[in-house]
């Protein structure tokens, strides 16, 4: 056992660092106790308390050293530790790296405050989407809400508190908006021009804006309200808002509104508040017996005084003659998906669906049916947990694949949109998948023809012409009409040759 | 086109704030759209249905608004010291105690050590043996929490009726707070010791210290607490670890009536030798004063504010604003940090005091950039103590307009803790903390940084989710 008691005079540290010094000195090998620390009272009592004793007067200015070790050599390697620490502590100022970045935000009102935003775009999982849809609004932003899974009353509630304070929900489940040329979420890179879109419906939205585009007609803004907006709950809250606030927009001169089917009351109210806007308003409204989206569309350009073009198209490999089986519907856009069962319905009758157009007509949890069928991969219960498949295609990849072994499929109908936030090279990966389908099918001596609906303008950084070339080189027919797409391919089946 | 519909949304060239997948951030910086990300995390786990609830509720944008109004205008003035008999009509048996209400059976050591103390200090008992087994049989005894009682107590925070306390005044709300007076570092009653000499001090004060600064803020009073509070941000301290600057400026307030009190110049010496050499004098101070601001903000309907966070040695307690007097706690932590001597981590008890009340008030850990040679204490840096309170101003409802940091050039303190702003984000309070040794009578064993428990906040925010109509 060795031990020693040193005063330094003239040398004064501070006490948290001192504090620190011993610890360092107390963790060489063989040193028991250490006290580096300034001849305070408390600090002397202390060296007491550890049993050391200095015989030499001090003032609190000096700097006591007190090291007890197993032997000399850890004593002296207990020394050289005190010296090192305390030189490290005067050079550690001289090697600082500045006062380091500070942190990010952790919320929304305080990232809205750091970057002066005017909008809130979130995405974030649905049981935490309210929350911060809130936390936008009190920080005086309007909202584009991504998120889906957000319970309805939350929606109502949300609606009613942005309309209390002049901001906008966009959403839930909102895919898509455009805000001053800028795309949020989902959306295409459209021209601009005068004509609005308010749009409760996200790929039904970017159909109608690629529509209008590649007819020469630009968009001013295109706003997202979420595809429960038009329901008896919510009551068109956000599409009244909309509706105002694109009616007093100088760069707008008429407006679309899109929709998946809404309830007819809220859509009466709707369509009544419309007619006093004293803008032209058009509607897109998808149901049983009202015109499909191409058809809408082409009816709101010849009311504003625009000619109506030959949509786009591609040809692939058409069957040489109608083949057996039914038709199977892939789709990441739900209302893609809609529009697609209610043209084929007129064609082929009833239609199995996860998002069926009559309740009994409801798929299984295995989304498994003989007969013709219709999916909406992009449905809330199919992307719990995980990216929508605009985003991550797993799940319609491995059903193409299915399918392709199926002998009951008889036609395939995918639908492939492009733009801002999809998938940066969709078109590479589903050419693929089609090749291998369609190769896979012929193996087993079937005929399986693909039909691809393709939304997307020129100037999407995906390229409308290099996916649709691809695509039409794996033999799908592509078709910028989602309409157009669908009953290209229900011509192409036996069975709706004999039922027509 | 500030009346164009939508706040002018459709007229400004957009900014956006996004939270959540990264990819359409990606998507508007490919547009060249000014993007702020938000660094977001899940809530605390369960609490998102609460988390909801309470953020749609009407009453909380105004009811928050009127707290933090009330936080940061409230007064301290200091204007009089007297026994704690007199001010809080505390009787021989009557003792209060830091943090959430506490059993004996459940007191940690240094909790345990500090009422043994009191017990001899006030003639209860002749040795610490006898105190103790009256304490735990409890016959004439009583334990409440200082802050039933508008005080607060540092560590063990232990109250008596014959020690002297400071009286503060918030004029503008008409509240009174109270603080004992701090009896300096290492062996003291607050950590947990009770030997010969913890006792004899505590004789002193009650005998000289006590009546002598009575005597010179009766006649030099009233002090402005928050005004000293203020500069000593600007001086290096953050006024719950760090006191030295606020130290000395008290004592430069009181000096001179302390100098012309009649009383014994010896004894005038040894009052101010006292309070100079105790870098920790002005915590007694800084304590009553934040305790002030946060009790006018108590009791606001609909306020999701902190208003309390104490510990009592097991227990970390939180109050809300919206919730009244109710306690939420949780199992204290053990702080992590720097020790006296060869005491090391396992000498050390769980995060005790009332003393949190800095932070909650806006300052201590929250003030850590104000304060960078604390930082030492977690073996952290500069940019540690900035970060620090950088991200306390996530979780806070807004800046102090009279605390500020310096090297934030001049930045309010963050301020007014909000319950749903932290479970939110996941981020805890930070708080500056002394550490007691964990066996009765030790005294203090170091110093460092510690959080609360998660559990006070998400029971917090579920209380008041239960209170949205």
């Amino acid at each position: 056992m060795s031990e020693i008691v040193q005063i330094r005079h003239g040398v004064y540290v501070d006490s948290v660092s001192l504090m620190q010094v011993s610890r360092d000195v107390g963790a060489t090998p063989g040193v028991t106790a250490a006290l580096v620390a300034m001849a305070t009272e408390l600090n002397l009592e202390l060296m007491r308390g550890m049993g050391f004793s200095a015989d030499e007067p001090t003032i609190p200015n000096d700097l006591l050293v007190a090291l007890r070790a197993d032997n000399d050599d850890a004593l002296a390697a207990g020394l050289v530790a005190v010296d090192s620490t305390l030189a490290a502590l005067r050079s550690a100022g001289a090697s600082s790296g500045g006062f380091g970045a500070p942190p990010p935000p952790r919320t929304l009102r305080s990232a809205v405050r750091a970057g002066g935003a005017n909008l809130a775009l979130i995405s974030v999982p649905g049981s935490s989407a309210t929350a911060e849809a809130f936390d936008a609004l009190d920080a005086g932003v309007s909202v584009m809400l991504f998120s889906d899974n957000v319970p309805v009353a939350d929606e109502v509630a949300l609606k009613t508190a942005a309309g209390e304070r002049d901001l906008l929900v966009m959403g839930p489940d909102c895919g898509t908006a455009v805000v001053g040329g800028v795309a949020l979420g989902f959306a295409n890179a459209v021209r601009r021009g005068s004509v609005g879109l308010v749009a409760a419906s996200g790929t039904g939205a970017q159909q109608v804006m690629c529509l209008l585009d590649a007819a020469g007609v630009g968009m001013s803004h295109c706003l997202g309200v979420g595809g429960r907006d038009l329901s008896a709950a919510v009551g068109g809250r956000s599409t009244l808002q909309a509706l105002d606030a694109l009616a007093a927009d100088e760069a707008t001169t008429s407006i679309v509104v899109v929709s998946k089917p809404p309830a007819a009351e809220v859509l009466a109210a709707v369509e009544a508040h419309a007619a006093t806007l004293g803008r032209p308003v058009h509607w897109a409204i998808l149901g049983p017996g009202r015109p499909d989206l191409t058809a809408s569309t082409e009816a709101a350009l010849t009311a504003d005084g625009h000619s109506v073009p030959r949509w786009p198209a591609w040809r692939g490999v058409d069957a040489d003659a109608p083949v057996p089986g039914a038709l199977r519907g892939l789709f990441c856009g739900g209302t893609l998906a809609d529009e697609a069962m209610l043209v084929a319905a007129e064609a082929l009758g009833d239609i199995a669906s996860n998002i069926p157009l009559r309740p009994e007509l409801a798929l299984g949890a295995d989304l498994r049916s003989p007969g013709h069928v219709v999916i909406d991969f992009g449905d809330d219960a199919l992307t719990q947990g995980r990216a929508h498949p605009m985003i991550d295609p797993t799940l319609r990849m491995e059903r193409i694949a299915a399918e392709a072994a199926d002998p009951t499929c008889g036609v395939l109908l995918l639908d492939l949109v492009l733009g801002y936030g999809s998938h940066p090279d969709p078109a590479a990966e589903l050419a693929a998948a089609i090749g291998a389908a369609r190769a896979s099918a012929a193996a087993e001596g079937r005929e399986l023809p693909v039909v691809v609906s393709l939304t997307g303008v020129e100037g999407d950084p995906q390229g409308l012409t290099t996916c649709a070339e691809a695509l039409a080189a794996a033999g799908a027919s592509v078709f910028v009409s989602n309409a157009a797409a669908t009953r290209h391919a229900i011509r192409q089946l036996a069975v709706a040759g004999k039922e027509s | 086109m500030a009346d164009a519909p939508l706040r002018g949304l459709l007229t400004a060239d957009p900014s956006v704030a996004t939270a959540g997948v990264s990819l359409f951030a990606d998507a508007l910086r490919a547009q060249a759209v000014p993007v702020t990300e938000v660094d977001w995390r899940p809530p605390l786990a369960g609490t998102e249905a609460a988390l909801a609830r309470v953020l749609a509720d009407p009453r909380r944008e105004a009811a928050n608004a009127l707290a933090f109004e009330r936080l940061t205008t409230a007064g301290s003035d200091l204007v009089d010291v007297r026994p704690a008999s007199e001010v809080l009509g505390l009787e021989k048996g009557q003792f209060l105690h830091a943090g959430p209400p506490l059993e004996w059976d459940r007191a940690s050591g240094p909790m345990k050590g500090g009422l043994i103390g009191a017990m001899l200090f006030e003639g209860l008992a002749q040795t610490p043996e006898e105190a103790e087994a009256a304490l735990a049989a409890g016959r004439g005894i009583s334990l409440e929490p200082c802050h039933h009682h508008g005080a607060v107590g540092p560590m063990a925070g232990v109250v008596s009726p014959s020690m002297w306390m400071f009286v503060l005044r918030d004029e503008a709300h008409d509240g009174t707070a109270y603080c004992s007076l701090n009896e300096g570092l290492g062996k003291v009653l607050r950590y947990g010791a009770y030997g010969p000499e913890v006792i004899e001090r505590l004789r002193w004060m009650t005998a000289v210290l006590g009546p002598l600064l009575q005597q010179a803020v009766r006649a030099a009073g009233p002090v402005d607490i928050r005004a000293i509070i203020a500069q000593m941000l600007q001086m290096g301290d953050e006024g719950h670890n760090r006191n030295r600057a606020g130290t000395l400026m008290f004592l430069r307030e009181i000096l001179p009536a302390l100098i012309a009190a009649d009383a014994p110049s010896s004894d005038i010496a040894e009052a101010v030798r006292f309070v100079g050499a105790n870098d920790h004098f002005f915590l007694n101070l800084d304590m009553p004063a934040c305790k002030l601001a946060t009790q006018a903000a108590a009791g606001i309907p609909g306020s999701t504010m902190v208003t309390t966070m104490a510990r009592n040695g097991t227990d970390f307690g939180i109050r809300v604003s919206g919730t009244g007097d109710q306690w939420f706690t949780g199992p204290a932590n053990t702080p992590e940090g720097l020790f006296l001597g060869s005491f090391g981590p396992e000498d050390a008890n769980p995060d005790i005091g009332d003393s949190a009340i800095t932070e909650t008030g806006g300052i201590g850990g929250f003030a850590m950039a104000a304060a960078p040679a604390i930082v030492r204490f977690v073996g952290g840096d500069v940019p540690f103590a900035l970060r620090t309170t950088a991200t306390m101003y996530e979780i806070t409802l807004g800046e102090h307009p009279a605390f500020q940091v310096p090297i934030l050039e001049f930045r309010g303190t963050p301020a007014g803790i909000d319950v749903v702003k932290v479970v939110r984000t996941g981020v805890l309070p930070q708080i500056n903390t002394g550490m007691a040794g964990a066996v009765a009578g030790v005294g203090q064993v170091g110093a460092g940084l510690v959080n609360p428990p998660e559990q006070c906040f998400t029971s917090a925010v579920k209380a008041l989710a239960a209170t949205c109509g």
